[in-house]
């Protein structure tokens, strides 16, 4: 559709190539925490990298940063839902 | 037959193409809404025609003790095919495919849904999956026995074709969520002027929160189906304890899917009943508002309650708890429900027309499903009544008594409008009241067995239970006898049937502003809504009646 808007907002290339170099930090953090005993929080720390980097790709490579307020409610709805049903999931891991 | 002009000269959508063929290829090509609609109706009607008959079978092996008809292991791949077919070919696309895909549109003042051409490959995955279901009975392995939930670590373990069959519900889950994603986009873009949120009838509304769910709980299904073919191919430790796998997992991620699933059911059911019951009762809707939110209050804590079903699986107490505490709450948007449509009828001019009849019977056997719910719903009697019958006759009473009948319900509601003639009203009463005696017959002794402890899924069982049994069988004779039996007559009515108006029952909704069958693009332009759905002042206007 509005292909000019790419261009302008958030799509230059140089933040691309940061966002992209981020991701791959978070990469190997995430490889490199997993060879680390944390106990516990080995899974949250595993998630929260996770949540962060889908963050960036929402934002900048799907482009929702940019887009109209109702695309973000949508995203928001469905990033909930599945916080719940992480949530609820947790109840039968930790206390199994 | 049925493609005569509506109005003189003026063309169905029968009659005009949306592209350059004709015959039987102006249908497979077509993007027109109506048109994908109707070949919904048929693949998925024959499909359940198919259901009944399996679900015929096996009431005959279970007709007396012992072997019938059938080997034990027929028995398991006839249970699983049945499942498989009802559940995901069946019940999950039913409503919104067929009358979602006719309707929609209709009722929201738009000429198209928002995607037409990704409507039309969202029935060839469809009509894919279903092909593939098919294959997978004919290849070296044999049919698949699992049962339609796959549970670890049987269905790592059976030779049968599980790999094939649950692939085909994985790219059926794709036609689901293009289906959600089109009607999401249509709702969105697509209303006509005046057409507000809450002048939306109320079967928009649940087919809206219904597509929320295709689109939002679908993906995971696909995830898990994958994770067991990688199992099942590569030996990879996933669900498997015997590798390392946690068998648990499976449950949660399989019904984080099918609970939510449920309510695709479900959800477009009751909008149908909205639409039905204010018609008959020529009263507006009580309590608007309630229904529309109870509507998507629904699609959202249907996401909170899939572990009860997995309360005697050995997952830890605490969830034991909290998700039976949760599963007493989403009773309550459902009673909503019920109380706004007794409410409606409250005072109104009822006229029990064939439609209504079938709505009153869902709301028979839609309570009778939804209280023994609570019932497998509290922990304590639920370790007792797990894997019983009184498990099969609930879900056939919520799914079959609930969606089945609004299926029913649905087609003959919309038939005129949608082909353009009226059936035979003597024969529909009569298929109403055999259905309503002959559904009770099969399944309410399955509650009885079921509390008594006969466990499902079994091809034999003790005496004591011969004669409940027998009765069931008979009930399915009954049941079978009447669904075929409109089959018939409808079919009958296509060719014979007199010509319909564009309202025969006195509805206001935009669908009945408009000739019966609709033209192409429905409207000649498009309206400006100025009046509640549900307004029935509007009919002074309106010219009603056959
Ligand atoms: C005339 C119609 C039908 C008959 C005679 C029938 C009969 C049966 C029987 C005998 C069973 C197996 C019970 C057991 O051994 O555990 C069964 C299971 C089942 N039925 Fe039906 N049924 C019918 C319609 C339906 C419909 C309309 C649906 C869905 C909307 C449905 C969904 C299921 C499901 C999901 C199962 C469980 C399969 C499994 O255990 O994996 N049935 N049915």
């Amino acid at each position: 559709m509005e292909h000019n808007n790419t261009e302008k907002h958030g799509g230059s290339y140089t933040t691309l190539v940061l966002v992209w170099i981020g991701l791959l930090a978070l990469t190997s953090i995430t490889v490199t925490v997993a060879g680390i005993s944390l106990g516990q929080y080995t899974l949250f720390v595993a998630l929260l990298i996770a949540a962060v980097k889908s963050g960036f790709v929402i934002n900048i490579f799907m482009h929702i940063k940019f887009e109209e307020p109702i695309f973000k409610v949508f995203i928001a709805v469905s990033g909930i839902t599945l916080f719940v049903i992480f949530l609820l999931t947790f109840f039968d891991f930790i206390y199994r | 037959m049925i493609n005569e002009a509506a109005n003189p000269g003026e063309k169905s959508f029968y009659q005009v193409s949306t592209n350059k063929h004709t015959g039987i290829l102006s249908w497979l090509l077509t993007v027109d809404h109506k048109r994908i609609g109707i070949m919904y109706l048929i693949a998925i009607l024959s499909f359940f025609l198919v259901g009944v008959v399996i679900g015929l079978f096996m009431r005959w092996e279970l007709m007396f003790p012992g072997k019938t008809i059938m080997e034990a292991q027929t028995y398991n791949t006839l249970f699983t095919l049945h499942g498989v077919i009802m559940i995901f070919l069946f019940i999950i696309p039913g409503l919104p495919a067929i009358f979602g895909n006719f309707f929609l549109p209709i009722q929201l003042g738009a000429k198209d849904v928002a995607f037409p051409r990704l409507n039309l490959l969202s029935f060839y995955i469809y009509v894919i999956g279903a092909i593939l279901v098919l294959v997978s009975l004919f290849l070296p392995g044999g049919p698949i026995d699992t049962g339609w939930t796959f549970y670890i670590p049987y269905s790592i373990r059976t030779s049968t074709n599980v790999s094939m069959a649950i692939f085909a519900a994985f790219i059926l889950g794709f036609s689901s969520i293009l289906t959600g994603i089109n009607f999401v986009t249509t709702v969105h873009r697509l209303r006509a002027p005046g057409m507000t949120w809450f002048r939306m009838p109320l079967f928009v509304w649940s087919t809206y929160a219904t597509a929320w769910i295709q689109i939002i709980a679908t993906p995971v299904i696909g995830i898990t189906i994958l994770l067991v073919i990688i199992e099942r191919a590569f030996g990879v430790g996933i669900f498997d304890p015997a590798l390392g796998g946690d068998p648990i997992l499976f449950q949660h991620l399989f019904w984080i899917y099918s609970h939510p699933a449920v309510y695709i059911m479900i959800l477009p059911a009751m909008g149908v009943v909205s639409e039905i019951i204010p018609t008959f009762s020529r009263r507006t809707i009580f309590g608007y508002k309630q229904i529309a939110y109870s509507s998507l209050a629904i699609a959202f804590v249907g996401y909170l309650v899939w572990a009860h079903h997995m309360f005697t699986s050995g997952m830890s107490d605490t969830s034991r708890w909290i998700f039976s505490l949760l599963t007493f709450i989403v009773a309550l948007p459902s009673g909503v429900k019920i109380f706004n449509w007794v409410a409606t009828m409250y005072k109104g001019s009822i006229d029990p027309q064939v439609p209504f009849l079938w709505v009153m019977s869902f709301i028979f056997l839609f309570s009778i499903g939804g209280l023994t719910g609570l019932v497998v719903g509290a922990l304590a009697t639920d370790v007792h009544l797990h894997d019983t019958y009184f498990v099969v006759a609930h879900f056939h009473y919520v799914m079959f008594g609930g969606t089945g009948t609004i299926f029913f319900a649905a087609l003959h509601y919309w038939f005129p409008k949608m082909f353009g003639k009226m059936y035979n009203k003597r024969f529909a009463v009569i298929s109403v009241v055999l259905f309503f005696i002959g559904f009770n017959m099969l399944y309410f002794p399955k509650f009885i067995l079921g509390y008594m402890g006969m466990p499902r899924r079994y091809y034999d069982y003790l005496p004591e239970f011969a004669s409940l049994q027998l009765v069931s069988t008979i009930g399915s004779w009954i049941l079978a006898g009447a669904i075929f039996f409109v089959v018939g007559y409808l079919i009958h009515a296509l060719y014979k049937g007199k010509k319909a108006t564009a309202n025969p029952w006195g509805g206001v909704t935009l669908e009945w502003h408009i000739a019966s069958p609709p033209p192409m693009e429905n409207f000649h332009e498009i309206p400006t809504i100025t009046h509640e759905p549900y307004d029935f002042s509007q009919l002074k206007e309106m010219k009603y009646g056959e």
